[in-house]
C-alpha cells in the first residue's frame, strides 16, 4: 500500500494504473494462502512433535538411549497400557501386561497382542497417545509396532513388541502415565 | 490529510456533466441482468439475491425454532433438524451477509471514491452469477436420498466424512462460493487502489471503503485456506488420503486448526463492513463529522491483524496445553481494545450532535447497543476456564446471533434504508420503516436474550430435544423467532413500495449527508463519474 503516502493528485493522475498488476498480486496471495493451508499439515506435526502436544510420543535411537545413561533410581512411575479398536473391525487387541512400574532412564520392553478375526488378510495401523500430555515428550520409544503398518494373515495373530524409555527429566509431579493405542484398519484396505 | 491542494468547484458542475450521459441506459429485457457489467446492476443483483436467501435461511431457522418450541421430537426428524442447523448457517453466512456486503460494495464504493465502475466489470458479472448456481447445488442436497449436510457448518471430521453422497455437492458448492468471493474481493482491492478520483487519498476515503478494503484482504487471505481444508476432506473421503484420519497418521483436531484459521477472520469479514456502514450513517444523523476517523482506520486494521492469531479460542476444550490456552485467551481479549475504540468513537460522534432518528439511524443505534451486548458475551467466552463450561451451549448461540443479527443484519437494514432513496429516487415510507425497526428490535431480543439463560444453565446447541427445565425459555425464544421472521415481510413490503414510487428524493437525500454519492442525482444515473469528480473537502464524508 505504497500509495497511502501519495497525497498529490496530479502525480496520481499521471501514474499508469494496471488492474492486472493489482489483481495478479492478489491472485498470487490467494494461491499462496491455498498452499499455506496445506503447509499447516506438516507444520502441525512438527509443532506436535516438538511440544509433545496431542500426546504424540517421541522416537529415539538406541545410541541416544546409551548416551542418556543417568537413571533416576529414586523415582518410580507406573505405566498403564490400554488398547482400543476403531471402527467395526473384527479384532482382538490387548496389552500383554496391563501395568508396569518403571524407573526413568531405563529401557523396558512390553508387547501387545493382536488377532485378526476375519477371513481376509488385512493391514493395520496403531496410533499411540500418552496422557497426561505433559508426559508425552518425555516418553520415548526406540522400537514400536506403531512405527510401521502391520500385515495380518486371515485369522492371523501376533505379539507386537514395544521398547520404551522415560526421560529422567520428566516432571516430578507425574507418577502415572497411560499409554493408549488405537488400532485401525489401514485405509488402503477399505 | 492536506486538503490545500484540492481545487474547489461547486457540486452543480458535476450534475450538469452527468446528465449528458443519461442516454447510455441499460439494455432492455431480462438479458440486461445476465450480461450486465454495470456496477449498479450487479450490486442490485447481489442485494436481491441476498434478500431471497435471507428468507430461505430464515425459514430454516423457523423450522429449528418450531422443533424447539417444546421438549421432545414433534415436527422434524433429528437428521433433518441437523441439516437445518447446518444449512441455516451456510446460507446466512455465504448467501446473505457476504453477498449483501459485496452488493453494497458494488453499488457504493465506485460512487464513494468517484470511479466510473469497478476495476474489472466482466469479472464482477462472473463473481455474481457463480453464486446462484453454487446455492442451487448446495440446496439441492436437501432433495437427495442422503439428505442435506448435517454435520454442522464447521464440517468437522470424522462426522462430516460419514455424510451421504451429498457431501461432494456441498464441498463443490463451497469451492464455488469461495471462488466467487475471492474474485469479488480482488475486484474491490483493484478498484480502491486504482480507481480513486484524483485527490481521494487513502486517508480521505469514507470508512465504508476502508473497512471493505481490509475485509477484501481478509477474504483473499483466508478463503483459500478454507478451500484447502475442504479439499483435504474431499480427498480423505474419495481419494484415500488421510489428512484427518488417525488410521493413516492424520489428526481430526488438525482440521479444527485449519478451519478456524479461516473461520475466525471470517467472522470479521461478516462485521467489518457493518462497522463501515454504521460509521457512515451515524455522522449523517448526528450532523457531526465522524469522531476519530484515523483511530477508526487503525482500529479496523488492528482487528484484522488480531483476527489471525486468536483462532484456537474456538477449541479450548480440545485439550490444549496451558500456554496455548493463555495465549489465545489474552489475544482474544485484546480484540476488545480496537473494538472498544470503535464503539466509543460512535458514541462520541453522537455526543452533543443534532441527532434525528430516521430509520437508518435507529438501526445504527440498535447496532451499536446490541452489537456491544454480543461483544461482551464474546469476552466472557474468551475466558478459558469459563469457556469450558459455556462451550457448545446456547450461550455461544446467543453470543454469535447477537453480533450477527442485531449486528451485521441490522447494519444491512440500516444501509438499505440509508441508500434506498439514492438507488430508487424515491423516499421509503418512514412510518413503516420505524415500525419495522421497533417490531424487529423487540422480537430479536425476545428471540435471542433467553438463549443466554438456557445456555448458562447448560442447554447444548445443535440438538433437537432438550431437558424439561429449559422448556419455558425455549418457548419464549420460539415466539420471538416467529415474530422476528414475519416482521421481515414488512422490510420487503417497504422496499417494493419504495421501488414502485413515493415521495421524490432530493440529490442530497439526508440533511447532514456528506460524501460523493450524495452529489449525483437521485436515482443515481446508470453511469456516474465517467469524468473524475473534483474532491471538495465539504463533500468528503470523513
Amino acid at each position: 500500500m505504497s500509495e497511502a503516502s501519495d497525497n498529490n493528485p496530479s502525480a496520481e493522475e499521471a501514474r499508469p494504473r494496471s488492474h492486472g498488476l493489482v489483481a495478479g498480486k492478489m491472485l498470487l496471495l490467494a494461491c499462496a494462502m491455498f498452499g499455506f493451508g496445506y503447509l499447516m499439515v506438516p507444520l502441525y506435526d512438527i509443532i506436535c512433535d516438538i511440544t509433545g502436544l496431542n500426546g504424540k510420543t517421541g522416537r529415539v535411537s538406541v545410541s541416544e538411549v546409551a548416551e542418556a545413561s543417568a537413571v533416576a533410581e529414586d523415582r518410580e512411575i507406573i505405566v498403564e497400557f490400554t488398547a482400543s479398536i476403531n471402527q467395526s473391525g473384527s479384532w482382538i487387541f490387548q496389552p500383554d501386561v496391563k501395568t508396569m512400574t518403571v524407573k526413568p532412564g531405563t529401557l523396558y520392553h512390553a508387547s501387545y497382542y493382536a488377532e485378526n478375526l476375519s477371513n481376509s488378510a488385512v493391514v493395520a495401523q496403531a496410533t499411540p497417545s500418552v496422557t497426561p500430555f505433559a508426559a508425552a515428550k518425555y516418553f520415548n520409544k526406540t522400537e514400536c509396532f506403531c512405527f510401521t503398518r502391520q500385515a495380518f494373515e486371515p485369522r492371523g495373530s501376533m505379539h507386537m513388541p514395544l521398547t520404551f524409555i522415560i526421560d529422567p527429566d520428566i516432571p516430578v509431579n507425574i507418577d502415572r502415565v497411560t499409554l493408549s493405542y488405537t488400532f485401525f484398519r489401514s485405509p488402503e484396505q477399505s | 490529510m492536506s486538503t490545500s491542494d484540492v481545487t474547489h468547484h461547486t457540486p452543480g458542475e458535476q450534475h450538469d456533466h452527468h446528465d449528458d450521459h443519461d442516454h447510455h441506459g441499460p439494455a432492455p429485457g431480462l438479458m440486461r441482468w445476465v450480461t450486465t457489467t454495470n456496477h449498479k446492476d450487479i450490486g442490485t443483483l447481489y442485494l436481491w439475491f441476498s434478500l431471497l436467501m435471507f428468507f430461505i435461511g430464515g425459514a430454516m431457522a423457523l423450522v429449528i425454532r418450531a422443533e424447539l418450541f417444546q421438549p421432545g421430537i414433534q415436527i422434524v426428524d433429528p437428521m433433518f433438524f441437523n441439516s437445518m442447523t447446518t444449512l441455516h448457517a451456510i446460507v446466512m453466512i455465504f448467501g446473505v451477509v457476504m453477498p449483501a456486503f459485496v452488493g453494497l460494495a458494488n453499488w457504493m464504493i465506485p460512487m464513494m471514491i468517484g470511479a466510473p465502475d469497478m476495476a474489472m466489470p466482466r469479472l464482477n458479472n462472473w463473481s455474481f452469477w457463480i453464486m446462484p448456481f453454487a446455492f442451487t447445488i448446495m440446496l439441492s442436497t436437501l432433495f437427495m436420498d442422503s439428505g442435506g449436510p448435517a454435520g454442522g457448518w464447521t464440517l468437522y471430521p470424522p462426522l462430516v466424512l460419514q455424510m451421504g453422497d451429498s457431501f461432494a455437492f456441498v464441498i463443490f458448492a463451497i469451492h464455488f462460493l469461495g471462488i466467487s468471493s475471492v474474485m469479488g474481493a480482488i475486484n474491490i482491492v483493484a478498484t480502491i487502489f486504482n480507481m480513486r478520483a484524483p485527490g481521494m487519498t487513502f486517508m480521505k476515503m469514507p470508512m465504508f471503503v476502508w473497512t471493505w478494503l481490509i475485509t477484501a484482504y481478509l477474504l483473499i487471505a483466508t478463503l483459500p485456506v478454507f478451500a484447502g481444508a475442504v479439499t483435504m476432506l474431499l480427498t480423505d473421503r474419495y481419494f484415500g488420503t488421510s489428512f484427518f484420519s488417525a488410521a493413516g497418521g492424520g489428526d481430526p483436531v488438525m482440521f479444527q486448526h485449519i478451519f478456524w484459521f479461516f473461520g475466525h477472520p471470517e467472522v470479521y469479514i461478516l462485521i467489518l463492513p457493518a462497522f463501515g456502514i454504521v460509521s457512515s450513517i451515524i455522522p449523517t444523523f448526528a450532523r457531526k463529522q465522524l469522531f476519530g476517523y484515523d483511530s477508526m482506520v487503525y482500529a479496523t486494521a488492528s482487528i484484522a491483524f488480531l483476527s489471525f492469531i486468536v483462532w484456537a479460542h474456538h477449541m479450548f476444550t480440545t485439550g490444549m496445553p496451558l500456554a496455548g490456552e493463555l495465549f489465545f485467551m489474552f489475544s482474544t481479549m485484546m480484540i476488545s481494545v480496537p473494538t472498544g475504540v470503535k464503539v466509543f468513537n460512535w458514541v462520541a460522534t453522537m455526543w452533543r450532535g443534532a441527532m434525528t432518528f430516521e430509520t437508518p439511524m435507529l438501526f445504527s443505534i440498535g447496532f451499536v447497543i446490541m452489537f456491544t451486548i454480543g461483544g461482551l458475551s464474546g469476552l466472557m467466552l474468551a475466558i478459558t476456564p469459563a469457556d469450558i463450561q459455556y462451550h457448545d451451549t446456547y450461550f455461544v448461540v446467543a453470543h454469535f446471533h447477537y453480533v450477527l443479527v442485531p449486528g451485521a443484519i441490522y447494519s444491512l437494514m440500516a444501509a438499505t434504508y440509508y441508500w434506498l432513496p439514492k438507488w430508487t429516487g424515491n423516499m421509503y415510507d418512514e412510518k413503516l420503516g420505524k415500525m419495522h425497526f421497533w417490531i424487529s428490535t423487540i422480537f430479536v431480543n425476545v428471540l435471542f436474550f433467553p438463549m443466554h439463560f438456557v445456555g448458562l444453565a447448560g442447554m447444548p446447541r445443535r440438538i433437537p430435544d432438550y431437558s424439561l427445565q429449559f422448556a419455558d425459555w425455549n418457548m419464549i425464544a420460539t415466539i420471538g423467532a416467529f415474530g422476528f421472521g414475519f416482521s421481515q415481510l414488512m422490510f420487503v413490503y417497504i422496499i417494493v413500495k419504495c421501488v414502485k414510487g413515493g415521495e421524490k428524493a432530493t440529490d442530497e437525500v439526508w440533511e447532514g449527508a456528506r460524501g460523493l454519492e450524495w452529489t449525483v442525482a437521485s436515482p443515481a444515473p446508470y453511469h456516474t463519474f465517467e469524468t473524475a469528480p473534483v474532491i471538495n473537502p465539504d463533500t468528503v464524508t470523513r
